[in-house]
């Protein structure tokens, strides 16, 4: 096989780590964008806490003389998901609830200055520099001859697919399966109608914004072990992103979120791998603009009819 | 009743602890290639409790609460008469009149910094009030306004770098070139419902400040342009020595060299272009155009059965709107006379969003008290300087909550039947 | 009256994906006429409209008016031909004033280059005066003089009503389409609007297309009635044709 066919798969490979955690992210738009109708723009702060704690945890945990891998992956996890669970659910009631039933753009307002708030309570709280951790998965498969040009599939990449796909598979079973679940779903189709029906709805929006804040964390605790590095302004553009995936997989469905997520991440990596990387941003805006120019539904979702 | 609310008070103080424990108690520290936690120490974990402890009284409470605060007595109302008297449009143009007269003297009476400032508080000004005419008139929410500012202030001093322009040609430039974007940017999205249109512009804005930032042949890249030549009066410049076939200013009026007649120019400058700011936005409201923009706001779907073309009518506001941004990068770049893709993040669109929000949308004088506050506050209240972005954060919410009209919210004009 | 109808549906249908909405609807108004489309909830009534307004592009059928095909065409160009409709649901431009919402309909005959409206030309003076007086005058026969200057959204139902009736006014329709003008108001203010509806007519030599569900109404003031049921044309004639007909009582009363 020629370099540029390894070349080309490396590219793949790291196309798809980062688009499962796009998909992560995206996720949590998509749910809230099916029930409640809005853009929760805070969403990328959470994932940023997400990371911040894993750091935080991680260096505890590592203090303490664990070593033990999954261990203080799973320890890291943990902690990252309670703590920004309990920011969903905060962000959620502090700073949209009261606001719901009125006009579109006063709840996003409201998440543009969330946003602005939490990014600045982590500088505040943490410093703006950049903080790196060393490397905690090492090593990794080679694909293709040992000696000479080859691809890579880190151990980090492998733990990333998994754990992205136990998430997807445990809330595929929540959603399917659960009471809770199926009041989301009626909650994403007719909200007014499941209240009637004596479902406490605030109650299901309110555990939509903790699922998705959980994944958000998962995505933060992935992404940070991955590149090492994370301050409080990565959540601007990985949420950007995210929403963006989810547009182009078509907002309110979850399949969508994932499948938008993926392209995305692939998309960015081919720009990064063949152009510059430099203008993969740029690729990420541009594919926005023009799925909502061509196909405002995106790639699975549902026309919207406007009622007169 | 407390009992009620035991639970939910405890639930709540818990969910502070979680939110703040880890995340404000800890702080992560470089140190060589590996991390290390330094603890918050008492009084950190004092401030958590204290947290704590207030939302768990203020939740159990609650009902008291509001029942004193029902009971508080309402903010005597203005009288009507005088109300009345306000709304007439002599008492208006009066009010109006003194607001000049003050910004017209004040510069004379105070010292050179203040001057300054009151020059930045001018260039928000005009920045509100066009984002004003998008998102408050026309209710198009564009978080992608500092793009258009940027590609005035970009116009005004590449064409000075690479032609010589000076500071008039350029204001003109700048503002059509901003113009021309604002139109074919706005052309392909406007079609788009309300939030999209919203994350669009955001997209938008951003890549200009990437492309600004990445075609370092032609914009000097992250390094930014200098040099940007000041603006003159009819030819007159502001400095201690003319430049070439050029006189000064303290020369032409045979008076002493002061650069304090720099800063008072450039404050009248600005001050100039807010008032041709708010007499076009002023006559423009009045229009059929201003008329169909807020229509538009309202409902999309009326206007369209009334014969407005819904497409056109955005297009307009969001290409004048963009005019008045490049309007002021132009002015922005020329005081500086620095520029940088660094003064054009998302974060200046959100703060110029900020004082539309705060001022009350569709509002001229909310904006306008709404970009002095802004500006002022963490000017005066300079230890709060670290934490002045948090409190942006915070009031767009709690305005959104409180008082989403904002300040001063927008007065119907009140028009007479018959001449 | 010679030559076309004012206008004039034939095998008009609307299709939502599988769902066949609006099946071979034809209807035609001719000039000075009140025509009334009735039919049971759900019968596929305001999706006509919509598709004749433009909001929605018939997926087959041919929409002409004054002889001039007009089907697929945006709901803004239809508006400027002089189809002008209300709404089921009052849709004013709530926070703007009662004048304000009348000038804004005539927006498409006012002078909207900006530059005569900066500087004040003397056409742009006088058209927006004239704008004034249309408005001025509309207040004052549908009795909203009053609350002028108050904003649309505090008007009392009833006067939201007629607001937006006056609004369809002020943009000199030719052919007025309502959308259930009745709905949600009393006994007496029905029977004004009914006067109102056929004084239209008379005074301004409009033509009326109605959407409605009180029989009263549509009865006393219709020259002719178009039932459908379930998108499907039903019966088609004057109103006495139509309270006979036996399809109508059996979509109406069920099968007895």
């Amino acid at each position: 096989m020629p370099d540029w066919f390894y070349y080309l798969i490396q590219q793949l490979l790291n196309g798809l780590t980062l688009g499962s955690t796009y998909a992560l992210i995206a996720i949590g738009y998509t749910m809230v964008y099916g029930i409640i109708g809005m853009i929760n723009f805070a969403h990328g702060e959470v994932y940023m806490i997400g990371s911040y704690i894993a750091f935080i945890v991680l260096a505890a945990l590592a203090l303490m003389g664990i070593e033990s891998l999954p261990l203080l992956i799973a320890g890291a996890l943990i902690c990252s998901m309670v703590v920004t669970s309990a920011y969903g659910y905060s962000i959620e009631r502090v700073a949209y609830r009261p606001l719901r039933g009125g006009n579109r753009l006063i709840p996003l307002i409201s998440a543009i200055g969330m946003s602005i708030f939490l990014q600045n309570l982590v500088r505040l709280a943490q410093g703006s520099r950049d903080i790196a951790m060393p490397n905690l998965v090492r090593g990794g498969l080679d694909i293709g001859p040992t000696t000479g040009f080859h691809a890579t599939l880190s151990y980090m990449q492998i733990v990333i697919f998994v754990v992205t796909l136990i998430s997807m598979v445990l809330l595929t079973l929540f959603i399917t399966r659960s009471r809770m679940g199926r009041a989301c779903r009626a909650c994403a189709e007719d909200l007014k109608m499941t209240n009637l029906l004596g479902i406490n709805t605030n109650a299901i929006i309110a555990l939509t914004f903790v699922i998705g804040a959980a994944l958000a964390a998962v995505a933060g605790v992935l992404l940070g072990m991955y590149y090492g590095v994370i301050n409080p302004y990565i959540g601007f553009m990985a949420g950007l992103k995210a929403f963006t995936a989810a547009v182009l997989g078509g907002i309110g469905s979850i399949p969508g979120a994932v499948l938008g997520g993926i392209l995305l991440g692939v998309a960015e990596a081919l720009t990064a791998g063949y152009f510059s990387a430099e203008y993969k941003d740029v690729v990420a805006f541009s594919v926005l603009i023009l799925v909502l120019l061509f196909r405002p539904s995106g790639i699975l979702g549902r026309p919207e009819v406007e009622k007169v | 009743m407390m009992l009620r609310n035991l639970k939910p008070a405890l639930i709540s103080a818990v969910v502070v602890v979680i939110l703040s424990g880890l995340l404000m108690g800890i702080r992560l520290q470089q140190q060589g290639t590996g991390l290390v936690l330094i603890g918050g120490g008492m009084d950190v974990a004092v401030k958590i409790g204290a947290a704590a402890l207030f939302i768990f009284l203020f939740n159990l409470f609650r009902d008291h609460l509001t029942a004193l605060w029902n009971r508080v007595p309402a903010l005597p109302r203005t009288p009507a008469a005088i109300s009345i008297l306000a709304a007439r449009p002599a008492a208006h143009r009066l009010m109006w009149c003194f607001i000049i007269a003050a910004a017209v003297i004040w510069p004379f009476l105070t010292n050179r910094s203040n001057i300054d400032l009151a020059t930045l508080v001018l260039i928000y000004v005009m920045l509100g009030l066009g984002l004003n005419i998008v998102v408050g008139l026309a209710g198009l929410l564009d978080l992608g306004y500092v793009g258009f500012y940027a590609v005035g202030a970009y116009t005004y001093a590449l064409l000075s770098m690479y032609f010589g322009i000076g500071f008039w040609t350029g204001l003109v430039a700048a503002g059509a070139m901003a113009a021309l974007f604002g139109f074919l940017l706005g052309f392909p999205v406007l079609r788009l419902r309300g939030d999209y249109l919203a994350i669009v512009t955001l997209g938008f804005g951003e890549i200009i400040r990437i492309l600004l930032n990445n075609f370092t042949s032609l914009t000097n890249g992250p390094n930014g342009i200098g040099n940007i030549p000041k603006p003159d009066l009819f030819g007159l410049e502001f400095s201690r020595r003319a430049s070439e076939g050029a006189q000064t200013f303290h020369e032409f009026f045979g008076i002493d060299f002061n650069s304090v007649h720099r800063v008072m120019f450039l404050y009248f400058l600005a001050l100039v272009l807010v008032l041709f700011t708010l007499f076009v936005i002023n006559r423009l409201l009045r229009m059929p155009v201003g008329r169909a923009w807020e229509a538009l706001r309202e409902d999309e779907v009326a206007c369209r059965s009334l014969g407005i073309n819904p497409t056109a009518v955005k297009l307009n506001a969001f290409t004048i709107g963009a005019t008045f941004a490049g309007f002021a990068g132009c002015f922005f770049a020329a005081r500086q006379g620095f520029i940088s893709p660094e003064s054009f993040t998302f974060i200046e669109s959100a703060i110029i969003l900020a004082i539309v929000v705060l001022g009350g949308m569709g509002s001229q004088l909310g904006v306008i008290l709404a970009a002095i506050i802004m500006t002022l506050l963490p000017e005066i209240a300079r230890q709060f300087d670290e934490y002045r972005m948090l409190l942006f954060g915070l009031l767009m919410v709690l305005m959104m909550i409180w008082r989403p009209q904002g300040l001063l919210p927008m007065k119907r004009p009140h028009l007479e039947l018959k001449s | 009256m010679s030559g076309a109808p004012l206008l004039e549906v034939s095998g008009l249908c609307m299709r939502f994906g599988g769902l066949l909405a609006v099946n071979e609807v034809a209807l035609r108004v001719e000039e000075g006429q009140i025509v009334s489309l009735i039919g049971p909830n759900g019968a596929g009534k305001t999706t006509v409209f919509n598709c004749l307004t433009g909001f929605y592009k018939p997926s087959a059928g041919s929409i002409r008016f004054r002889g001039e095909e007009v089907s697929g065409l945006p709901g803004f160009k239809l508006a400027r031909k002089g189809m002008v409709r209300t709404f089921q649901h009052v849709r004013l431009f709530k926070q703007m004033s009662v004048v304000e919402n009348l000038l804004v309909a005539q927006h498409q005959h006012l002078n909207t280059n900006m530059l005569a409206g900066l500087f004040k030309t003397l056409s742009y003076r006088r058209a927006e005066r004239e704008a004034m007086d249309r408005a001025a005058w509309w207040l004052e026969r549908l009795g909203l003089t009053d609350v002028a200057n108050r904003t649309a959204g505090t008007l009392a139902y009833g006067q939201q009503r007629r607001l937006e009736i006056a609004r369809c006014m002020v943009t000199r329709p030719t052919l007025l389409m309502l959308d259930e003008p009745a709905a949600g108001l009393n006994p007496k203010e029905t029977a004004d609007l009914q006067e109102l509806i056929a004084e239209l007519r008379d005074e301004q030599g409009l033509s009326i297309l109605l959407i409605e569900h009180d029989m009263k109404l549509v009865m006393g003031i219709s020259d002719h009635v178009v039932v459908i049921n379930q998108g499907c044309p039903l019966a088609d004639g004057t109103p006495e044709e139509v309270r006979r007909h036996p399809d109508v009582i059996k979509a109406y009363l069920g099968e007895t």
